[in-house]
């Protein structure tokens, strides 16, 4: 997630700059006030966001508590991580559910903000805790767009709900709570077809559907790497159907994000979710707080940790751990282990929230994901036996691999080359704990 | 854009000029361009009317009128440096002097380059790619309904095998636009539909190949490696067919379309933008960026959803009607 990453390096840089001197003068707060507003004004926040955040910080710059203090860039850092926390809303804020059942969310938005593909994650979200959700396709509109969300359905095994034939948003999405009622499903997601804030026919159909639904929520649905533009979208669509709060997606990008400061300024209205990849379980709570830390350049470990909670089995991992202390670990366990890391998500998310790494390395590593693919295949044409005794694998064997996977004899004798060069790593290591530092030589990680 | 009448060339634009005169292109572009234009030119009337000199306050707002537009931090500091120097040079002292040099410098941003499209041969190539939810589907089934209109014999190849029912929506436009269409399985590879497409656009003699791609975000590694594959089938295929690579931008989007140029333009030889969405009050900004940083020429602008709404870009009508009067 490169989530102002250009925004935490622009002020990083400015503030560095900043560190090296003792004393911060009025003249240096203002040269760093302009920084920051050039780098507010790239990551695309809104003008005049950007005009009151930066006049607030500089108020409390010039302020005794920065002149006097021993540290003044760390006492200017806090002061931006506490005005972007105070920005972007300073409690996580969570979906809300309806004290009588079900609770109906109504998506709205632009096209191609990405209304379908939440949907899908919101149902699948909601459903982890427990509920019985029905989603309701009301884009009568794009083509397929009822088709889309029929298969988002079908691969989460959620039921999807319209009329065939009928093009009237309002009486599908009437039907749909009639149905939702009957079926006991206690969470109702309504997609509607996306549209211009200006089209005043369109807004008015929005307006119909709430009116004849009574929507628990309405979540505005934002793409995070929106211009300018987004204070006047968020703006309308608030003004005429009061939302309830704001999901941003596709900040798995490398996008500033910008966005999520106007809207959250201009609407009031907490942002509660953050879409960050095109899997169906890509999908996170916002938190401010995380946020901030991500923009100031900390990493976001709390969600790192979170996610491999919810992927790693602790007691598959301290078997892991077992055998990758005995040296037993086979084949067989790293594949297990590349799966377990799989399902963490994309390994490059994964990167980009280690603390601690620069975010310029982070633009360069890039993680090439087929190549995990491809050793994954290469092991999974090894018999048992083979995974388990990896020297038994002669030049026949390994021309039966390569050609079972799909890849060439070279891949084959790389990959088990960077298996034992990864089972000497470990080796090292171990003999490291035991008796003290030693040197390691050139590790090697396989991928 | 070249057709072929009576084995005599006549440019396409021309035709196609003359044909949207007729149909009132040109008041559809303005009303298109509405907001637009209210969004620039209106601010900066109303800064030009409150100053009666010209002043460093004055450049100070035109620079916020033309941030407020995603024209983008350094290609604004650029354009007002340029047009402080040329108030200099030529002594100029009011504030409507301001706003002609100020039209000046962005048609002079943006004619430069080919924003023609180039589709000589038989078959030619048009390859669509771009991130999510950008409007490629629709940008396709528009150009190929243009294309056909034309007199052109169009295929569609369903290359987006990734989002579900993006299959469905192509085929959709491609009945829409009276075009045929090859596809195959939704989670097949894109490459053996593009394959198949140019064998089909062969033996059936189609002038214009278009091909759907996935929408990808362009920090993914892989996805665009699957585009460079894709590039590599059609230069195997059609080694010596005219082949445009349009890169679709929405014009709501901020900064991030131009880190979106560099990096499509890395994975693959873009030679065009198409600029959608433009009928909302996005002011379209950024395209003066990606063309003074990246310089690749806006070839088609989207200025409503019906499917004639997609018209070719010419940078000085657009700066004309981003400054009319009207």
């Amino acid at each position: 997630m490169a989530l102002f990453e250009g925004l935490a390096s622009k002020l990083q840089e400015t503030i560095k700059k900043m560190r090296s001197k003792g004393r911060v003068t009025e003249k240096d707060v203002k040269e760093m006030m302009r920084e920051i507003r050039l780098a507010l004004l790239e990551a695309d926040v809104n003008y005049k966001v950007v005009k009151d955040f930066v006049s607030r910080i500089s108020e409390r710059a010039v302020g005794q508590e920065v002149l006097e203090s021993l540290t003044p860039g760390q006492q200017v850092v806090k002061i931006v991580y506490e005005e972007l926390i105070e920005l972007l809303g300073k409690v996580p804020s969570k979906v809300t559910f309806a004290p009588t059942p079900p609770s109906i969310y109504m998506l709205v938005g632009l096209q191609g903000a990405g209304k379908t593909t939440f949907a899908g994650k919101l149902g699948n979200y909601l459903r982890k805790q427990g509920k019985n959700p029905l989603l309701v396709a009301c884009d009568v509109y794009r083509p397929a767009a009822i088709k889309q969300l029929q298969i988002v359905g079908s691969q989460l095994n959620i039921p999807v709900f319209t009329i065939e034939g009928v093009n009237k948003p309002v009486q599908i999405a009437l039907e749909a709570i009639m149905f939702a009622k009957n079926k006991q499903h206690d969470v109702v997601i309504i997609d509607t077809a996306g549209r211009l804030h200006i089209n005043e026919e369109l807004m008015e159909e929005l307006i119909n559907i709430k009116n004849a639904v009574k929507p628990h929520e309405i979540l505005l649905v934002v793409d995070a790497m929106t211009g300018q533009d987004a204070v006047n979208v968020a703006d309308s669509f608030n003004q005429k159907l009061g939302i309830d709060g704001v999901v941003l997606t596709k900040l798995d990008g490398d996008t500033r994000g910008g966005a999520a400061l106007s809207v959250k300024s201009v609407t009031g209205k907490p942002i509660k979710f953050a879409g960050v990849g095109e899997k169906l379980n890509d999908l996170e709570p916002f938190y401010p707080d995380r946020m901030a830390s991500r923009i100031l350049g900390m990493g976001d470990v709390l969600t790192l940790i979170e996610k491999a909670q919810e992927a790693f089995d602790e007691k598959k991992a301290l078997e892991m751990e077992r055998k990758l202390r005995s040296q037993q670990f086979t084949l067989e366990d790293f594949l297990e282990q590349m799966q377990e890391l799989k399902k963490m998500g994309p390994l490059d998310q994964l990167i980009e929230m280690l603390p601690g790494v620069s975010s310029k390395l982070k633009g360069n590593i890039k993680v090439d994901e087929s190549k995990l693919r491809k050793m994954e295949a290469i092991i999974r044409s090894m018999t048992i036996k083979e995974r388990m005794d990896p020297s038994i694998i002669n030049a026949s064997r390994r021309k039966r691999i390569a050609a079972g996977s799909g890849t060439t004899i070279q891949d084959v004798n790389r990959l088990l080359k960077d298996f034992e060069e990864m089972k000497k790593m470990i080796k090292a290591f171990e003999s490291m704990g035991k008796h003290g530092k030693k040197h390691l030589g050139k590790l090697k990680i396989p991928f | 854009m070249i057709l072929v009448i009576q084995e005599e060339y006549v440019p396409l634009h021309k035709i196609v000029q003359r044909r949207l005169v007729q149909m009132g292109f040109f008041d559809k572009l303005k009303k298109g361009l509405e907001k637009t234009r209210q969004g620039i030119t209106e601010k900066i009337d109303q800064i030009l009317v409150s100053f009666g000199k010209i002043d460093e306050e004055l450049f100070e707002e035109l620079e916020e009128a033309l941030i407020a537009s995603d024209v983008g931090v350094d290609t604004t500091l650029r354009i007002i440096d340029d047009i402080k120097n040329k108030v200099k040079e030529r002594k100029l002292t009011s504030p409507k002097d301001v706003k002609e040099l100020l039209k000046e410098e962005l048609a002079k941003i943006l004619s430069s380059g080919d924003s023609r499209l180039h589709l000589e041969t038989t078959p030619s190539v048009i390859i669509v790619v771009g991130v999510n939810g950008v409007g490629k589907t629709t940008s396709i089934g528009k150009i190929a309904y243009n294309l056909k209109k034309n007199g052109k014999k169009v295929l569609l190849a369903a290359g987006d095998t990734f989002r579900a029912a993006a299959i469905d929506q192509l085929e959709v436009w491609a009945k829409r636009a009276g075009v045929d269409l090859i596809k195959h399985a939704e989670g097949s590879d894109p490459a053996a539909v593009v394959y198949d497409a140019i064998q089909a656009a062969k033996s059936r003699k189609v002038d214009v190949l278009i091909c759907d791609t996935a929408g990808r975000l362009h920090t993914k590694k892989n996805l665009m490696e699957e585009l460079k594959k894709i590039n590599r089938i059609i230069d195997r295929e059609l080694p010596n067919a005219s082949k445009e690579t349009l890169l679709v931008l929405d014009a709501t989007t901020g900064q991030n379309a131009l880190s979106q140029a560099k990096v499509f333009r890395e994975a693959t030889n873009v030679t065009g933008i198409v600029l959608t969405k433009l009928d909302g009050t996005a002011k379209g900004g950024i395209i003066l960026a990606i063309k003074s940083e990246q310089d690749i020429p806006v070839k088609l602008i989207g200025v409503g959803e019906q499917i004639d709404d997609l018209q070719e870009f010419n940078s000085r009508e657009f700066v004309e009607a981003l400054f009319s009067e009207e």
